[in-house]
């Protein structure tokens, strides 16, 4: 690690927690995973007589079909059938929100890569034969690509979204400075290094069994029952594990398992659908893309008093979950800061791109790009440094949100105080004057990002898990839930929770698929509140059983229960050890006849939002940060480098720290690419350019900052997150905002001219651009 | 049949050669640790070890099974994630990625660890700048790499004290890989091979490009496999010209020692041209006639002013120059059944000084946006040679005829070389495309020009002499 040698302080902390995550526990999942031995869906045993299919989709993005022909197709060897809408017995329908969306297309095409049929053969390579033998006639009709182009043609999903604080308008009269201006940030692709794809095998009496790559196994289970017409518990979902979710498999992963199903229910075999890579990309939505005009207003002292923002989100051809995406951007809009005049208004545009679906932040770190944006613009004409207005309207306890909740545990200040002051932002800032004042032809730029992001699913019914845990008659344990592991650690959590709770050792517990018949009717891994909904139910779950032990022990030991607990795989009673082991006491507990196994239901408590009013508190806690960001710019080649991010970040009380800085790392490093080298590309005709990986650049080993430094903040945790241990999927990809800022900061010290632009990502292509620009 | 060892198997089979490796190690033998991210070699999941047989020793690289044809492990040992894995405890590799957090979804995973275990196996130099270049053709989306250094950092800690010899006994005490390793040489040296019958199809090297192309067609037809033994192999230098076989490797020329000190920034160079997984695989070859307007290495090769040899079945040979063999996009001088021979040019030598730049989103494993070369002699101050190429600007990868010829003659100073970009300028016809717009292109050859001289002459000139009066 680093050594910084003006601080001991900075290198004492730094070295406490490489040491406490050192000694933290290890994502238990990682033994099978190093030795290639964990199963994912593609390496699910298949069933003798197995067919493979491949989707044949929209080669337009918009346009009436005239004539399909499949005689060709069918016609080749290995071919079994080709699915189409007719030949499905329920319903055509898989929207999540808002019915708008067929599974395949019947009459009209929506977007290029929207689903047609479903060829199914012998082998993937035969399907994907016979799709280039497909023969379609499309009437073209005028493609929108853009959610400008939608807004002025009237193509909308829904209707718009406010939400309103104090009186914008007329706190514009009274401010000392007001700036307008327009932002764009474009899509991102999920790219997780597994494709989508489901396995469907047919069981008894017509039902189906569907492994599934999917964040949402009611989700998909649910959506077949009605594709298929038939009743939901006729569909069992088992999900083993994701190689990498990021959201793009809580609502895209259901078509895929419903192709299959049904594929299935009309051969009565089992049928395998895996998307290559350019079919995942091409078919599949991402980020939204959003464009943006704002109105900030400031006071003499660089208060924000009035803040206007409408976002037109581009949210493709049918609602998927553009609608709750959203209105998580007009719950963030404002990110860190306490505004007392907000208006904001959201827009979900329709468009002939593919629905474009979650992504790590939904729609949040669009919201809060606006407002750093704004920022940026203000800070550049007043003449100040952006942090000064940043820092000057930080939230603060008690502070209302333009939604209404009243924040309360606050750790904005604080982490924006320990980040700038463990770090010595002063002479951070320096460094970067001194090296740009000795250097032409490299430049450097510092930004600093803070981040508030709410924990809970903002659609508030969502707000539920349930756990079941069995405790076989040996001692050992298993747990189902409703979390899918994608490789956020939530197994490893689950697990900790009933080691501790027992006080057995971790290797007695195991965490089963998550299944949709010992789980049902979930809501999806997802808004990062995954450990905190299902960690809480298996809490409640463990805590029951725990209660039933131990009166089982006292009755055995004829001691009050008052005196019992277990520690170390025994009951100890008056804090003493007694010879009675875990696994006899379970004994006992079997012959007792009393049960060994429990259900347990958690909802969220505390949590509203009236959408009426569009007042309410629907926020379980919010999770704090402040990031610092450098940059280097290489001024002759625009290319950049990354020299360091340094962080505060607000874990509550971490349960397992290796794993949660892991989240950090990550989803810093995701959030960083969103704001630089991850361009989405479609042309006027409304087909993907950057349709391979050879097109689309993510982050590799290279492109990451050199050094992530990440302390955590001091805090009691809050009460409704796990164990007191915070979400940590989502906020901090949005510390990668600051990329985009500091970047632009090493620009202008190269080419004062440079009119700041606000159109993310900066690509090395944007930086050259820039800094050449009047020049 | 293709006869060679899967981890610790004999495998002979008569599957098709085209066929992907991958394909047959997933599917064939059930070896479902070796993942399946993007078939075009960009991610490193399928990575895979192939361990050839050289005298007495076996030496393994690392390549990406997606775009490698089954058809050429014919001889050698292929180790899977599967095949590195110990009885019931971790691998040194394994137990680093473990205990640093880095891995997390865990299907980028197996193929990190093989490509660790392949650098503890490889020739080169145990040092963390290597290992973490064993890795650089490995994507991953969940950990933001941090962990992964930290876990490379560990296990280049233990291979401090590697000892190399011939049968790898240092790394199977040290846990780094299973005993069975120690039999291979001897089962390699004994297994049977004879050579295999080539059949009259498309010719295929490495596979890097043309897998990513067009897989399903090889894999449905007739491939004549030529990356095999020494066929159109080797690097020589004789008088200071070199010649690079066709066949030849990106890594072959890394690992060349004497081009290596022509070339001081040659691994500077080629780390900018792919990943190391593909640079085991890819041959130059197949770079000059894949005839992409911005290969890196026809760049390279064409501002060394190198001629090309051409030979046909017949064993007629001819030879041209390079910047001669590109008539129009992806259109060239070679007809049906020749095959590229060699590559020849005259090194570095005596004040004469060459670089090689290259622009793209990402700077590693990516596609440039504009790349170019330079090799020049510089007397008295004065230009006396210079070949200019550039990439991504053209129909084809294009020799700046012009602006080369423009130089010659005059002094090396910031007045020449601002009117030479202008004759750069009227030389190149770039277009708008998915890797930059035609006026970032004409930007970008500007200052990748430019770049050539801050680059080699970084105490003469710096960005600013150029752009103030450009």
């Amino acid at each position: 690690m680093h050594k910084h040698k003006s601080n001991p302080i900075l290198d004492a902390k730094l070295d406490a927690v490489s040491l406490s995550i050192k000694q933290s526990i290890k994502n238990l999942d990682s033994f099978t995973h190093v030795r290639g031995e964990s199963l994912y869906v593609d390496d699910v045993n298949i069933r003798q007589g197995t067919f493979h299919a491949v989707v044949f989709d929209a080669p337009k993005a918009h346009g009436h079909i005239k004539h399909i022909d499949y005689s060709k197709a069918e016609a080749l060897e290995g071919v079994e059938r080709i699915f189409t809408y007719k030949d499905i017995p329920g319903k055509n329908q898989i929207g999540g929100i808002i019915p708008d969306e067929p599974l395949f297309a019947e009459d009209d095409i929506h977007f290029w890569g929207m689903p047609i049929a479903l060829i199914v053969a012998e082998s993937e390579f035969i399907a994907r034969k016979a799709r280039a033998l497909i023969e379609i006639d499309i009437e073209e009709l005028p493609v929108i690509t853009t959610a400008k182009q939608a807004k002025a043609k009237g193509s909308f999903i829904n209707a718009p979204r406010s939400f309103s604080l104090g009186d914008s308008e007329k706190a514009f009269k009274d401010c000392e400075y007001v700036f307008e201006g327009e932002t764009f940030s474009n899509g991102q692709e999920h790219l997780y290094i597994e494709a989508q794809g489901a396995y469907a095998e047919p069981l008894e009496n017509g039902n189906i069994k569907i492994t599934s790559s999917t964040q949402g196994p009611t989700a998909v289970q649910k959506t077949i029952a009605q594709v298929l017409g038939v009743a939901m518990h006729k569909i069992e979902v088992d999900v083993t594990r994701l190689g990498g979710g990021f959201g793009g498999k809580e609502d895209q992963a259901t078509p895929w398992a419903v192709m299959t199903a049904l594929a299935t229910f009309h051969l009565n075999q089992s049928v395998k659908l895996i998307l290559n890579r350019h079919d995942d990309l091409r078919m599949t939505g991402k980020r939204h893309p959003y464009e943006s005009t704002y109105k900030i207003g400031l006071s003499k002292d660089l208060k924000i008093m009035a803040y206007e923002v409408e976002f037109l989100q581009n949210s493709g051809a049918a609602a998927d979950l553009s609608p709750a995406i959203a209105e998580r951007t007009l719950f963030h809009a404002t990110n860190s800061y306490f505004v007392p005049h907000v208006k904001t208004t959201v827009i979900s545009c329709k468009t002939n791109l593919p629905p474009n679906t979650a992504f790590r932040g939904f729609g949040g770190p669009q919201g809060m790009f606006v407002i750093e944006s704004a920022i940026a613009k203000a800070a550049s004409e007043i003449g100040v440094p952006a942090r000064v207005i940043q820092e000057a309207n930080l939230l603060d306890e008690n502070d209302t949100f333009s939604y209404g909740q009243v924040a309360k545990k606050v750790e904005a200040k604080n982490t924006w105080s320990s980040a700038t002051e463990l770090f010595n932002i002063t002479l951070l800032e320096q460094e970067v004057e001194t090296f740009n004042a000795n250097n032409s032809n490299f430049k450097k730029g510092l930004a600093l990002m803070p981040i508030t992001f709410g924990i809970s699913f903002t659609n508030t019914p969502m707000n539920h898990a349930r756990a079941l845990v069995h405790i076989y008659l040996d001692g050992s344990i298993g747990i189902s839930t409703a979390a899918v592991e994608m490789g956020q650690g939530v197994n490893t959590k689950m697990m900790q929770i009933a080691s501790e709770v027992f006080s057995i050792p971790i290797e007695k517990i195991k965490i089963e698929t998550t299944n949709t018949t010992r789980v049902a009717n979930t809501s999806p891994s997802a808004a990062s509140s995954t450990a905190d909904l299902n960690g809480k139910a298996t809490l409640k779950a463990c805590k029951t059983l725990l209660k039933r032990l131990i009166s089982v022990a006292s009755e055995d030991l004829n001691i009050s229960e008052e005196h019992i607990q277990l520690k170390d795989e025994y009951v100890y009673t008056h804090g003493e050890k007694s010879n009675l082991s875990w696994t006899e006491l379970i004994s006992k507990t079997m012959l007792k006849r009393v049960a060994l196994t429990e259900n347990a239901h958690y909802a969220t408590p505390e949590i509203h939002f009236d959408k009426t009013k569009e007042k309410g508190h629907p926020f379980a806690y919010h999770v704090y940060g402040t990031a610092i960001i450098i940059v280097t710019v290489d001024c002759t080649r625009g290319t950049y480098e990354f020299d360091a991010v340094k962080i505060v970040h607000d874990y509550g009380k971490s349960m397992s720290e290796g794993i949660d800085l892991g989240q950090v790392e990550g989803a810093l490093a995701q959030g960083i690419g969103w704001m630089t080298m991850e361009e989405i590309a479609y042309n006027d005709e409304g087909r993907l350019l950057s349709n391979a990986l050879s097109t689309y650049k993510i982050p590799d080993l290279f492109s990451v900052p050199k050094e992530v430094e990440v302390l955590p903040v001091k805090t009691d945790g809050h009460e409704l997150a796990i164990l007191k241990s915070k979400a940590v999927g989502e906020p901090p990809l949005m510390y990668g905002i600051g990329a985009y800022f500091a970047l632009q900061n090493a620009i202008r010290a190269f080419n004062p001219k440079y009119d700041l632009k606000f159109h993310a990502p900066m690509t090395p292509e944007k930086v050259l651009m820039s800094l050449y620009e009047n020049k | 049949m293709i006869t060679f060892i899967l981890n610790n198997k004999t495998i002979s089979t008569s599957e098709h050669s085209g066929m992907t490796l991958l394909d047959f190690v997933r599917y064939e033998q059930r070896l479902t640790g070796t993942k399946i991210g993007c078939r075009e070699g960009d991610c490193g999941a399928c990575t895979v070890l192939v361990g050839t047989l050289e005298n007495d020793h076996i030496d393994y690289q690392s390549i990406t099974s997606c775009i490698s044809p089954l058809g050429n492990v014919h001889g050698k040992h292929i180790v899977t994630v599967e095949g590195t894995n110990l009885q019931n405890k971790l691998t040194t590799a394994q137990e680093a990625m473990k205990a640093n957090y880095a891995t997390q979804c865990g299907f980028c995973t197996p193929g990190f660890v093989v490509a660790l275990t392949g650098f503890a196996l490889s020739n080169s130099e145990k040092n963390y700048t290597n290992a973490l270049n064993a890795i650089s053709g490995n994507i991953c989306r969940c950990t933001g790499y941090k962990a992964i250094e930290k876990a490379t950092q560990q296990m280049v800690e233990t291979l401090k004290n590697y000892k190399t010899d011939s049968d790898f006994n240092w790394l199977i005490e040290n846990g780094f890989i299973p005993d069975y390793f120690k039999t291979i040489t001897k089962r390699l040296q004994d297994l049977e091979v004879k050579d295999k019958e080539q059949s009259e199809g498309k010719f295929v090297s490495g596979g890097t490009d043309l897998y990513v192309q067009q897989a399903d067609y090889l894999t449905d037809n007739p491939v004549h496999l030529i990356a095999r033994k020494n066929f159109l192999k080797g690097i020589s230098i004789e008088n200071g010209i070199c010649t690079i076989g066709t066949n030849s490797t990106v890594s072959d020329l890394w690992n060349h020692q004497e081009v290596n000190t022509y070339f001081p920034n040659l691994k500077k160079h080629l780390k900018l041209v792919s990943s190391e997984q593909i640079r085991n695989m890819a041959s130059f070859g197949g770079n000059l006639v894949n005839a992409s307007p911005i290969g890196d290495m026809t760049i390279f090769f064409l501002a060394l002013n190198s001629d090309i040899e051409i030979m046909d079945y017949n064993g007629n040979e001819r030879s041209l120059p390079l910047k001669k063999f590109y008539h129009g996009y992806k259109n060239f001088d070679l007809k049906e059944g020749e095959l590229l021979k060699a590559i020849r040019f005259k090194l570095p030598s005596n004040g004469s000084i060459f670089n090689f730049e290259k622009v793209c989103k990402r700077t590693h494993l990516d596609i440039a946006s504009v790349n170019s070369a330079i090799h020049m002699s510089v007397d008295n101050n004065n230009f006396t040679e210079t070949h200019i190429s550039i990439g991504g600007v053209a129909a084809i990868p294009k020799y700046l005829h012009n602006t080369s010829q423009f130089l010659i003659g005059k002094s090396l100073s910031p007045e020449t070389i601002i009117k030479a970009s202008k004759v750069l300028q009227d030389e190149i016809s770039p277009i708008s495309d998915v890797r930059g717009s035609s006026d970032y292109k004409r930007l970008l050859a500007r200052q990748l020009f430019f770049a050539h001289f801050t680059t080699l002459f970084p105490e003469t000139f710096t960005i600013n002499d150029f752009i103030e009066h450009a």
